[in-house]
């Protein structure tokens, strides 16, 4: 744990240290904040985070892996992958600190998104518990496609390609409940197998958290998922070794 | 500028037996086996391709032989990897750095990741921009420094925690002739307490690091002994002699 502490202290500051932080805080910022408080948001007369909570699983599709496609592809196109490995450093050691780094990171950016909640707290009386809710969940809900991000990272050396597979894969898990999708399941696969795909998407298990219901299937299903790719990527890249 | 030889009087600090390493149909290591005791700077040096990088590479844990291998300190590569580490600085080949990260911050980072805290971090911090006159560059980001600094910069970084055996991957490659001679003469000086492999296909640097030499081509050894004893075997020239074995088997 003490190497992956060293290795996400490491990361945070190549955050900062490149403009790749500030871009990011910027184009998040700004488009959280437009996105929110453009039209419905004042006609509603409803002083709630409800439409910047819809916002979210979109906006994340394509900042998260903005953020998560180098956490690998940059190490192995550069080389320094083979410096880290050549340290006594554990793969999976490696894995937990860089993932971790990436979302502290998007934590803090989910919390330079305060002046949102001090607007509704402004505006009217909002349930700041359900708000409070909101926030657990869409911390778990980047946690996910970060590590779908990070494991399309490490199967690639190159950053555009592994962009635009976790671009992919996030929208196949943010889109798999929608009924269009399902309409098309129906046809072919099981209910119980429908059911299973419903599951998998992040915004079934968002849904209820941001309505202040913290419910240990959704938390645990966030824990499994973060877990799995996670591991995923640790196999990827020890694989690489035995390569 | 020599080093004395030791080899037949420390115990090997490097044993490898049998490393073979195939990618797809291509034997990349062919059944190499060599050890090194303290003291030993071993210039491994071959053609571009003969295997030498895969070799070290596999000796720093990076890659898994497909047959045979090796113990350094004591450990064995696969199966005591983490203990191979400790062991090991590894400089790769184009001595690959966090570019934004300044020197010290980065040397810092190797410092933490090595487990050294307390007051020795300071003092290893120090021994280490001493020993590779990295004072003038301490603040100033590795994407910014001239090659030779940056290959200076790896090498700090390979003798953080004073690990017991070196691999150094073409540590002069790309340099000017200055920068040459001062990586050389670094790599002297750290002579004495360690095991060093250095890969190269200079046969200049040859005689003026290695007290021992050993010629890969096409995976396999193809000699193994002194400098003095190639320039021999030349005919009073090394680069004959190199000929005469990476050649001989076309």
């Amino acid at each position: 744990m003490r190497t992956s502490l060293v290795i996400m202290k490491r990361e945070l500051q190549g955050y900062f240290s490149t403009p790749l932080a500030y871009v990011f805080l910027f184009v998040f910022l700004f488009f959280a904040n437009f996105l929110t408080f453009r039209s419905p948001f004042f006609e509603a007369r409803q002083a709630d985070l409800r439409i910047f909570f819809d916002v979210l699983p979109v906006l994340f599709i394509f900042l998260v892996p903005a953020i998560g496609m180098r956490l690998w592809a940059e190490e192995r196109k550069s080389g320094t992958i083979e410096m880290l490995f050549s340290l006594p450093v554990r793969v999976g050691e490696a894995v937990l600190g860089k993932f971790l780094a990436a979302w502290v990171f998007i934590g803090a950016s989910l919390l330079l998104t305060f002046p949102m909640i001090v607007t509704v707290n402004y505006l009217g009386s909002p349930d700041n518990g359900v708000i409070a809710a909101g926030y657990l969940g869409a911390f778990f809900l980047s946690g996910c496609y970060l590590a779908v991000s990070m494991f399309c990272s490490s199967i690639s050396s190159s950053q555009v390609v592994s962009f635009i597979l976790s671009v992919m894969a996030c929208t196949v898990f943010v889109f798999a409940d929608y009924p269009s999708v399902l309409v098309v399941l129906q046809k072919f696969a099981s209910p119980g197998m429908i059911e299973a795909v419903e599951n998998m998407s992040f915004v079934v298990h968002f849904e209820s958290i941001r309505r202040g219901v913290i419910e240990f299937t959704d938390i645990t299903f966030y824990v499994f998922f973060i877990a799995g790719w996670i591991s995923a990527a640790c196999v990827v890249l020890h694989g690489r070794r035995e390569a | 500028m020599y080093v004395a030889i030791h080899y037949g009087r420390e115990p090997s600090v490097i044993n490898v037996k049998k490393l073979k390493k195939r990618f797809g149909p291509i034997t990349a290591v062919d059944g190499v086996s060599f050890s090194a005791a303290k003291g030993d700077v071993l210039g491994f040096i071959g053609p571009n391709g003969a295997g030498k990088t895969t070799t070290m590479r596999m000796i720093a844990c990076l890659t898994r032989p497909d047959e045979g291998t090796a113990e350094i300190n004591g450990f064995d590569i696969w199966n005591d990897s983490l203990n191979v580490r400790r062991s090991i600085g590894y400089l790769p080949e184009n001595t690959p750095l966090y570019g934004e990260m300044t020197t010290l911050s980065f040397l810092r980072f190797i410092v933490d990741i090595r487990g050294i805290a307390g007051g020795d971090k300071e003092r290893e911090l120090e021994r280490v921009i001493d020993i590779c006159s990295l004072g003038e560059v301490v603040h100033q980001s590795i994407e910014t420094l001239s090659k030779g600094y940056r290959k200076r910069v790896g090498l700090a970084q390979t003798l953080i925690g004073d690990p017991a055996v070196l691999i150094l991957d073409e540590p002069t490659d790309g340099l000017d002739p200055n920068q040459k001679r001062d990586i050389r003469s670094l790599i002297v000086n750290m002579a004495q307490d360690k095991s060093i492999i250095v890969s190269t296909h200079i046969l200049e640097e040859i005689e003026a690091i290695c007290n021992r030499a050993i010629v890969i081509n096409r995976g396999r050894i193809a000699a193994d002994a002194t400098p003095e004893e190639f320039r021999k075997q030349g005919g009073g020239r090394i680069d004959e002699f190199f000929e005469t074995v990476t050649r001989g088997s076309e």
